[in-house]
């Protein structure tokens, strides 16, 4: 399969410590993480990623790869309300789907 | 079943397949125990009187003890336990409603005793996720691994169950297939 693109989404970045930033302002980035399942179907997370995101079939598919190879991928980023609703749409397609703070 | 295939064009596609009638039965009895256990934990929080008179509904927020369940309903963050308890109980209960209802078009689109079935774009996209769910139920019973083998041996007591996880692996993963060709 092809070469994962290297676009800012598709950055795995360490988890931060959460208690050092409680108090942040509203537009500070956050980001969702899908992780490795062994259930989930390559084609299926590269479905959800083109349908919930609207993400071209190559994009999707190279997000899919780095999840499947590095055990996870942030596969979108914004704002908290925005995240929380990318996770919650990952959450009914049944990806195993978490926020984390950038 | 032997896979889903495009027919028709434009707005009036659909996706059609043919199930037998012990397939049908199967995917039947599969998609309800998951609807009964989503049932069962949204039992074990009913509404209180504050969502009565608001409308706005609170599941639990603490994660299900059962392994089946937590991993139909995953937590919203790791690095954060409040903030975990606080996303649950704030998404938990639309999180259920959307799996119950792709659930009921399954059901509601099972022929009895087999026979075609044709989704709308629509429907396919509940089925698929409908599929996916029962396919973590029965994957996370059966501790499905990457390594998990193709076939357990004969006398084991899970073989059948992961032939049966097989089989809907095959039902997805063409769905998908034919899904994403009307994208």
């Amino acid at each position: 399969m092809s070469a994962p693109l290297s676009s800012p989404a598709t950055r795995v970045d360490p988890a931060v410590d959460s208690d050092s930033v409680e108090e942040t302002s509203g537009d500070t980035p956050w980001q969702a993480i899908v992780w490795n399942d062994p259930v989930n179907l390559m084609s299926y997370v590269t479905y959800v990623l083109q349908k919930v995101f609207h993400y071209p079939e190559p994009k999707a598919t190279a997000l899919m790869l780095d999840v499947h190879h590095k055990g996870k991928a942030a596969v979108s980023s914004g704002d908290k309300d925005k995240v929380e609703g990318d996770v919650a749409k990952l959450h009914a397609a049944g990806l195993w789907a978490t926020m984390q703070r950038t | 079943m032997n896979g889903w295939k495009k027919a028709g064009r434009g707005a009036r596609v659909k996706l059609v397949a043919t199930l037998e009638e012990q397939e049908s039965t199967v995917l039947r009895g599969l998609v309800g125990e998951v609807v009964q256990m989503l049932d069962g934990r949204e039992a074990s929080s009913p509404a209180d009187e504050l969502a009565e008179l608001t409308g706005i509904r609170t599941g639990p927020s603490t994660r299900p003890d059962d392994r089946v369940l937590a991993r139909l309903l995953p937590d919203f963050t790791m690095e954060d336990a409040d903030l975990a308890a606080g996303l649950r109980s704030l998404h938990e209960p639309a999180l259920i409603e959307a799996k119950r209802g792709a659930a009921t078009t399954v059901l509601a689109g099972l022929p009895t005793g087999g026979g075609r079935i044709e989704l709308s774009v629509e429907q396919a996209d509940d089925w698929l996720a409908a599929l996916n769910d029962v396919r973590l139920a029965l994957g996370t019973a059966l501790d499905v691994s990457e390594e998990t083998p193709e076939n357990f041996p004969e006398d084991d007591p899970r073989a059948p169950h992961l032939g049966v996880y097989h089989w809907l692996t095959f039902v997805q993963d063409s769905l998908v297939q034919a899904r994403s060709q009307l994208l």
